[in-house]
């Protein structure tokens, strides 16, 4: 097997295009639907309904919400900086969509590959451009010219150093059992044994990570609404605010598509092969309902023991995982 | 030997705890406790929502909840039971109770005693929900209903008449069930 991409897999631009078009649309579309489904299983874990009120079973308020959010006024604060503010929100979305691109969707039916790139660095495209949203998160939270925003972009930025490492680490024993970088590569050998199962451990620091990545519970630091009053998002109003929201979503789905891939055996289930998106996405949707059933159980953790798991706990394990794969992968 | 978590010769309280923080103990304890706490909140989601979708379903209130007055009649006569005697006025410690008696005339009758209350007004805005005009009452002809949504614009539109508490309530309030 390679252990990169097949570079000499070509397309045409018009299919690329449409391809990246399609895979826009569906993504676009199933964030609203996310934050709303979120909501309604978070009011489920509380003995709730959730929202209820706006269209059949409340499924219209996102529309209602995105309504909202675009009439307000775009505001900025006396002291914040125009252009870096301005930026905050934005680099979020453009590293949350560019991410999107890797995620495989399906193998290559009739000439066209179901999956934006398979880039030949395959995962290390997804952690370049994951990085690149924390940039947006740290100009957003230091450009807006308050205390709490800065706290809590600075907690962001040592968040991103400590989980990114594991993150990686965690990942590295997939690389070495299926022999490549590319996600495409990684889900054909997954065709007897999905990765979850030898590198369980993996998995779970991956998830681990993966909520310390998107920010959510147990891991909001940089938001802490209790505390921080949403740190880094306190001076963003209007839709400016509803794109950090709105990428809260997206990088979970980017997160646990990547998690799919690697783990749960990407696009193999039963069936056509017609059904090979749907049962990629029905591994992710299962994995975001871990992230919302997560969300709803556990309460925010205190900085030093974030800190702590990070450093002493999860990177210790994370390269005894690496360790391990690499020792009995060359073993046997 | 009671029956006491301590013994009564030790000073100190032994308690059971988990393994302290950190370590392998502390990684294990928070593992667990975990798995526990996503058990605890989908055993919730399986339980499904306790919410009552409160315009469309309405609290059920207890047969004795003391909600809005009601003035009764004679199921049989249709006369008023309210004789115009003052004794609920009386009774009310909020003062909110305004009663005008006249004289019952023979042939248009509107109560079955010797008077009548011309004037029956119950100003809800200051009704502290006692109940004392229902026990001062000698003919039951004031009970306290189950209606428990008073909520109006203004002032003057709290001021209750008789006509507005002779008549029975657009839609009942519902009651509990037996045990609940």
């Amino acid at each position: 097997m390679l252990p990169l991409a097949d570079t000499q897999f070509v397309e045409a631009t018009w299919i690329m295009v449409v391809k990246s078009l399609i895979i826009f649309a569906v993504i676009f579309g199933i964030v609203p639907v996310l934050t709303v489904v979120e909501r309604k299983l978070i009011g489920r874990f509380q003995h709730r309904y959730g929202p209820n009120r706006v269209g059949p079973f409340g499924l219209l308020q996102p529309l209602a919400d995105l309504f909202k959010l675009i009439s307000k006024q775009g505001f900025r604060p006396d002291n914040a900086i125009p252009l870096l503010y301005v930026l905050g929100p934005l680099l979020p979305i453009l590293s949350g969509v560019m991410a999107l691109a890797i995620i495989p969707w399906g193998d290559v039916q009739d000439g066209v590959g179901l999956y934006g790139i398979d880039v030949p660095i395959g995962i290390l495209y997804f952690f370049a451009v994951g990085s690149l949203g924390f940039y947006g998160l740290l100009l957003g939270g230091w450009s807006s010219g308050s205390k709490y925003s800065l706290l809590g972009a600075m907690r962001g930025a040592a968040q991103l150093i400590s989980y990114e490492v594991s993150m990686g680490l965690a990942l590295f024993g997939v690389i070495i059992m299926g022999g490549s970088l590319s996600l495409v590569d990684i889900v054909h050998a997954q065709g007897a044994l999905w990765f979850v199962v030898p590198q369980i451990v993996g998995f779970l620091i991956f998830m681990l990570a993966g909520f310390a990545e998107t920010n959510r519970t147990p891991f909001d630091m940089p938001e802490a609404d209790a505390e921080l009053v949403q740190g880094y998002m306190t001076e963003y109003g209007g839709m400016r605010f509803g794109s950090f929201l709105m990428v809260e979503y997206l990088e979970i789905i980017v997160v646990c598509g990547v998690a799919a891939a690697m783990f749960l055996g990407g696009w193999m289930g039963p069936g056509p092969s017609w059904l090979d998106p749907v049962w990629m996405l029905a591994k992710m949707s299962v994995l975001v309902f871990f992230f919302i059933w997560v969300r709803a159980t556990l309460p925010r953790l205190r900085y030093d023991q974030l800190m702590g798991l990070g450093w002493k706990v999860l990177l210790p394990l994370a390269t005894l995982n690496v360790l391990v794969t690499a020792v009995l992968v060359v073993a046997t | 030997m009671p029956d006491f978590p301590y013994l009564e010769d030790q000073d100190v309280v032994e308690v059971q705890r988990g393994p302290e923080p950190g370590g392998v103990g502390g990684a294990y304890r928070a593992f667990g406790e975990t798995l526990r706490g996503l058990k605890t909140t989908m055993a919730r989601l399986i339980e499904g929502p306790m919410t009552i979708q409160y315009p469309e379903e309405k609290t059920p209130v207890y047969p004795r909840f003391r909600g809005r007055h009601k003035l009764h009649r004679f199921e049989d006569t249709g006369l008023e039971k309210c004789v115009g005697c003052s004794l609920c006025a009386a009774a009310c410690p909020a003062d909110c109770i305004r009663v005008v008696a006249a004289e019952n005339i023979p042939g248009e009758r509107v109560s079955a005693g010797e008077r009548y209350a011309a004037v029956y007004e119950i100003n809800l805005s200051r009704c502290i929900f006692c109940g004392y005009c229902e026990i001062a009452c000698p003919f039951d002809a004031i009970t306290m209903g189950h209606d428990y949504e008073m909520a109006d614009y203004g002032r003057e539109d709290l001021i209750f008449t008789k006509e507005m508490l002779l008549a029975e309530p657009l839609d009942r309030t519902p009651l509990k069930a037996e045990g609940e």
